[in-house]
């Protein structure tokens, strides 16, 4: 037992920005290398027949196969736990398969949760369709406690609350707090996407949320090189207390009868997230795409210090021009989520909003049309600024009403503000308003 | 969470205490370990053993019987040899009289701690076996803790706390 000498003495707490750079990551056992390497490989060799048994009978902790578990990808995952604050994690291809680990690993068929209306397109999409033919079927409220409870009343049987509390792309903030509460008195966890916002600017543990998921394509990976997803767990739910999580707390068929929540304790929820959903449905991570995230986050910090500066410098010019009807950003006083921002977002409202054009659905078109720095395409939390034009586009099917409802309408435009001098951005959306 | 205030407040160990302890400890007496390999005793003791401790099963129900290759006690005072450390995977309604038990035979086994595992815990027999001179810890389990301090957890994606700029030996 030499490596009993190597244990540390300790650790104590270390600030953020040294998190994001050290967290998961020392130096390779083998090779010293600094870096975080790229294990570019699909399968590890096992020590013995013995080796191999315990391994797959999660007996002992191991690599056995990339769908699973993998050297690049488990760096970024613990990374990812730790600055979150949570117990673990566990990453997948994408956000969107992020959130079917998730909810793959809540619920039963036949089982309902409740999800803020105000979420990104593709997970209302996700949601109200593609998981109906799972068996599972999605109430949407407006993000408000008051409807998150009025919504459990009905629905007693729901099994979590989803919401966005930075939210895509409206600028709009959840009030969590009380919403956690609303949850953990139904007994079910408050699952959170934290895309928009990032553990930089808001821990949703902090706030009483169980379950957060991300897409780590978007900030956290930050320069649109990789697409990712993740989920952590807070390691503070009490599946067995709750009563209502049979998958967790009984045994699992899918795992020769072994008992999540008794077995793993509190990242049991992973453990299973990771051995059952991600194992049979197969949405792993890229160990390259990894890699990417693990080099983008050693930077969130700076970064998204500068995104929210930038945002904040060309909201406010959007708001004194005399093209722009309105501008919806958590970080004016003219928000009415501005009072929330200041509680749960007090380093910044993150960097994508929308505004509104006088001109309606014409002059929306324009403007995407006549910027150049700015790039139109559908994506955010780039060093790039990106524009949309939603009616034209991603909302392109909806009649106007939809549009409307979906914070989407004809005279909407969606910024993500990037990291480019942020005098050049209002130059270019300037000359874009004026044409 | 709103939890009602009957719970006790979740118990904190220093980092360096929980090392201590798996550097210090050799022989493990796990009271309450299981044949049944989907058990999490039977899982915690192949893994200890993998990591070479000595791990000797107590429980009545299997006296006589094997685990892992290793003779069943039916109680602690039938472990032959010093035990270092008595692990209870025990429900905690009965960790209590295990506890008194260990504290009774401390110095005829040198037995020096008592780890309580996960979702176990009983002040008031952690407190008696700290008057007894006892290192008590409670509500961990030694094969995750082990892990986690030596980075193999961080395998699993979990959040070991680890940050360290030294290379990590094997």
């Amino acid at each position: 037992m030499d490596s009993k000498n190597d244990m540390p003495d300790g650790p104590p707490e270390f600030g953020f920005e040294t998190r994001a750079i050290h967290a998961g990551a020392r130096p390779d056992a083998e090779t010293g290398a600094r870096v975080t390497p790229i294990f570019q490989n699909t399968a590890y060799v096992f020590e013995n027949a013995e080796h191999a048994a315990d391994l797959f009978n999660l007996q002992t902790f191991g690599f056995i196969y990339s769908r699973l578990t993998n050297p690049t990808v488990s760096v970024l995952e613990e990374r990812l736990a730790n600055l979150e604050g949570g117990r673990a994690a566990v990453c997948a291809a994408s956000g969107h398969a992020a959130q079917f680990l998730a909810m793959f690993t809540l619920l039963e068929p036949g089982d309902s949760f409740i999800a803020s209306k105000n979420l990104y397109g593709g997970s209302i999409t996700q949601f109200g369709h593609s998981f109906k033919r799972l068996g599972w079927t999605c109430h949407f409220v407006e993000p408000t406690p008051e409807e998150f409870q009025r919504a459990l009343a009905e629905h007693p049987e729901a099994k979590c609350i989803f919401l966005e509390a930075l939210a895509n792309p409206g600028g709009l903030i959840v009030d969590l707090e009380p919403v956690a509460g609303i949850a953990h008195d139904a007994g079910i966890p408050l699952v959170v996407d934290n895309t928009l916002a990032t553990p930089y600017l808001l821990k949703p543990f902090d706030w009483g949320a169980d379950i957060v998921v991300h897409s780590t394509t978007k900030f956290l990976s930050g320069h649109a090189n990789s697409m990712g997803g993740a989920v952590i767990e807070s390691g503070k739910f009490d599946w067995a207390a709750s009563g209502k999580f049979p998958g967790m707390t009984t045994p699992d068929p899918a795992y020769h009868g072994l008992t999540f929540f008794e077995t793993f304790g509190d990242f049991g929820f992973t453990m299973k997230a990771r051995a059952v959903a991600l194992r049979d449905f197969g949405p792993a991570m890229a160990p390259m795409n990894a890699f990417l995230t693990i080099t983008g986050i050693e930077t969130l910090p700076l970064r998204m210090d500068r995104h929210v500066a930038n945002a904040q410098k060309v909201a406010e010019f959007l708001e004194g021009h005399p093209a722009v009807a309105w501008v919806s950003y958590a970080g004016l006083p003219s928000s009415p989520w501005h009072t929330l921002a200041q509680k749960y977002l007090p380093k910044g409202a993150g960097s994508v909003f929308t505004f509104g054009l006088r001109g309606g659905y014409a002059a929306g078109i324009r403007c995407v049309e006549t910027v150049e720095l700015f790039s139109h395409l559908a994506n955010i939390g780039d060093t790039r600024s990106l524009i949309i034009h939603p009616a034209s586009t991603t909302h392109r099917q909806l009649t106007e009403e939809q549009q409307v409802a979906a914070g989407a309408g004809p005279d909407v435009v969606r910024l993500s503000i990037g990291l480019e001098t942020a005098q050049d951005l209002i130059d270019d959306l300037e000359k874009a308003l004026g044409a | 969470m709103n939890q009602p205030d009957e719970a006790p407040p979740p118990l904190h160990y220093d980092d360096a205490l929980v090392a201590g302890v798996l550097k210090d400890v050799r022989t493990i007496a796990m009271v309450g370990a299981s044949p049944n390999w989907v058990r999490p005793s039977n899982f915690a003791m192949k893994y200890l053993l993998g990591k070479g401790y000595t791990v000797i099963p107590i429980n009545p129900g299997h006296a006589g019987k094997e685990i892992w290759e290793q003779a069943v006690y039916a109680e602690l005072g039938d472990a032959p040899g010093p035990v270092d450390m008595v692990d209870v995977f025990r429900a905690s309604k009965d960790a209590g009289g295990i506890v008194d038990r260990a504290i009774e035979l401390k110095d005829e086994k040198g037995i020096r701690v008592i780890w309580m595992q996960l979702g176990v815990r009983d002040d008031a027999a952690a407190e008696r076996a700290r008057a007894a001179g006892l290192t008590v810890i409670m509500d961990r389990c030694p094969k995750i803790e082990y892990g986690r301090l030596f980075g193999e957890l961080g395998w699993c994606g979990v959040n070991s706390g680890v940050i360290s700029a030294k290379r990590t030996k094997r």
